[in-house]
């Protein structure tokens, strides 16, 4: 029955874009590509237990580098490698925080790095051409094949969250899933079975943050332009309420809850300008009654059924 | 017999409050040692000491005439130091099986070929008898939260000797549990000491619990160490009785 479920799913993603008009596969590839880097701050958070406000920070890092590279001719190959180096190393120092605060003050650490960023982003003009952006990012060309148009960049962002997803789905079911779960449950009982939490703290920061360079080195071709507030404290916010949404802890949390914040409102758009309050009504009611998202509602309704299967045998 | 766990003048303060005061004792190969006191005499502050979860003020700890004072709990759980906690220490959204591979696994390969490597570490089929030993057979695949309080008890002690450790440190292990699965619980321990020849330090309040598992036991008052003996002499020392066992 899942296998089924997994397939149809896929099936849909491949034909979504066909019949659709351009701003409906730019929406898609923005679906795909807030999903990876939601997937990331489901790792450190949902997985780990470590609340981050910087993962926009790390989408603004990829994004610049996949920007600053390739309008020099460099590929987009090139910019996934740096970007992911460079964000695997700042999340790992990042993490250091963690080993000290937890909670509202780690929130906070991030809070003040992802300010940080911004500023550079804004500011450093001679690197990042401030306020004005970049703008002429080329979408890249794969073995012949151009992903310049909007399907075809589409189909480029979906291959990429399939191994991004498939590598998740890898971590998460080892040893180091456990271990990360572990983290968050309860650290001081992890420490005491041998589990060095400080190193897989680490970890959960630095492998979380180089998903979300991955991201923002496709979030830059699929735009063609980016500035700095594109990268500020709103986005964090709006990958965390993703994360919260779709089912924090979940590995299909961030597909569900990337589809809440980037589709939903769109859908929404019938009620013209009521969109945005009954988008907000939505998400006030689903976190009152189910703070553990919709997968978790979807986990409570299943126990719940079973239950009373169990009695009624 | 030989040491394998020595502590040497242990002392700890909190401000000007002493909670641990020049206590030294050693703990022999397959010894069962039992430690008692009234609340508030230093004995979970005694095993957060040894064990590196608080740094002590002063004194040494070693464990097989190597010192580990200082060490973090993960580093000395890897040398064959397990315990559990006064208070219920289990993963909730783990399931049981899981709780118990994730008590053994870091004592496998290395991190990167825990990342690389088997799901269960290579640790399912000692999960498995660690599961029967307990009697949770019918709960393997349950999520710990799913537990009564009396099982999850179990669980917890026996993810304590999931890695074959050395030496074990139970903190109230008998604490709120019915007393049918405390026979069991008293019953597993007896058989890990016989077969594996493990030493256990244990804290525990319920004194029959105690008296009847421990061959030798420590009394604590006020972070000194009062009294010390086989459980009978225990029983009819006036100072103990007149600081802990009452008339």
């Amino acid at each position: 029955m899942k296998r089924i479920a997994v397939f149809g799913v896929l099936v849909l993603l491949v034909l979504a874009p066909f019949g659709l008009k351009p701003y409906g596969i730019y929406l898609l590839s923005l679906w795909v590509v807030m999903t990876i880097a939601a997937i990331g701050l489901n790792l450190t958070l949902g997985y780990a237990g470590q609340i981050s406000l910087a993962q926009a920070a790390f989408v603004g890092i990829g994004a610049y580098t996949a920007a600053l590279l390739t309008t020099q001719g460099w590929p987009l190959w090139s910019a996934f490698l740096l970007a992911t180096a460079l964000c695997l190393a700042i999340g790992w120092l990042l993490g250091y925080p963690a080993l000290r605060v937890q909670h509202h003050y780690l929130a906070f650490v991030t809070l003040s790095f992802s300010t940080l960023v911004f500023l550079i982003l804004r500011n450093e003009e001679w690197l990042t051409k401030g306020v004005y952006g970049i703008s002429g990012i080329p979408r890249p060309t794969l073995l012949g094949w151009s992903t310049k148009a909007p399907v075809d960049f589409y189909f480029f962002c979906l291959g990429v969250l399939a191994l991004v997803s498939a590598a998740t789905w890898w971590l998460v079911r080892s040893p180091w899933g456990r271990a990360f779960t572990a983290l968050r449950e309860n650290a001081i009982r992890a420490d005491s079975l041998g589990v060095d939490t400080r190193r897989y703290t680490l970890m959960a920061f630095a492998i979380g943050s180089a998903l979300g360079g991955i991201a923002g080195v496709l979030y830059a071709p699929l735009v063609q332009f980016i500035e700095p507030t594109a990268f500020a404290l709103n986005l964090s916010l709006t990958l965390l309420l993703m994360v919260i949404v779709g089912g924090s802890g979940y590995f299909l949390g961030p597909f569900l809850g990337a589809a809440v914040s980037v589709l939903l409102p769109e859908w929404l758009r019938f009620s013209e300008g009521l969109y945005l309050i009954l988008y907000a009504i939505f998400v006030m009611i689903l976190m009152a009654f189910c703070p553990s998202g919709l997968l978790g509602l979807a986990e409570r309704w299943r126990d719940s059924t079973a239950r009373l299967r169990k009695l009624t045998r | 017999m030989s040491a394998v766990l020595e502590v040497r003048d242990l002392a700890k303060a909190f401000g000007g409050v002493s909670a641990v005061n020049g206590v030294s004792f050693d703990v022999h190969e397959g010894e069962i040692l039992g430690l008692i006191g009234p609340n508030g005499s230093g004995k979970s502050t005694l095993f957060n000491c040894i064990l590196g979860q608080l740094p002590p003020s002063a004194g040494e700890v070693r464990i097989d005439g190597r010192p580990i004072t200082g060490m973090r709990p993960c580093e000395l759980n890897r040398l064959g130091v397990g315990r559990t906690f006064q208070l219920l220490q289990v993963f909730p959204q783990l399931t049981v099986r899981d709780n118990l591979i994730l008590a053994g696994q870091e004592h496998r390969g290395s991190m990167w070929s825990r990342l690389v490597g088997r799901r269960d570490a290579g640790l399912g089929a000692a999960a498995d008898r660690m599961i029967e030993f307990f009697r949770l057979a019918a709960l393997a695949a349950e999520k710990a939260g799913a537990l009564s309080y009396g099982q999850q008890k179990l669980l917890d002690v026996a993810m304590a000797f999931m890695a074959g450790p050395r030496l074990v440190l139970l903190d109230e292990p008998a604490g709120n549990v019915n007393p049918t699965m405390l026979a069991g619980l008293r019953e597993r321990l007896r058989e890990i000491n016989a077969v594996e020849h493990a030493t256990f330090v244990v804290i525990e309040h319920n004194m029959e619990f105690v008296m009847s598992l421990c061959t030798r036991i420590l009394v604590l008052a006020e972070g000194r160490i009062i009294a010390e003996g086989a459980p009978d002499e225990i029983r009819r020392n006036p100072d103990v009785v007149e600081a802990y066992l009452g008339g």
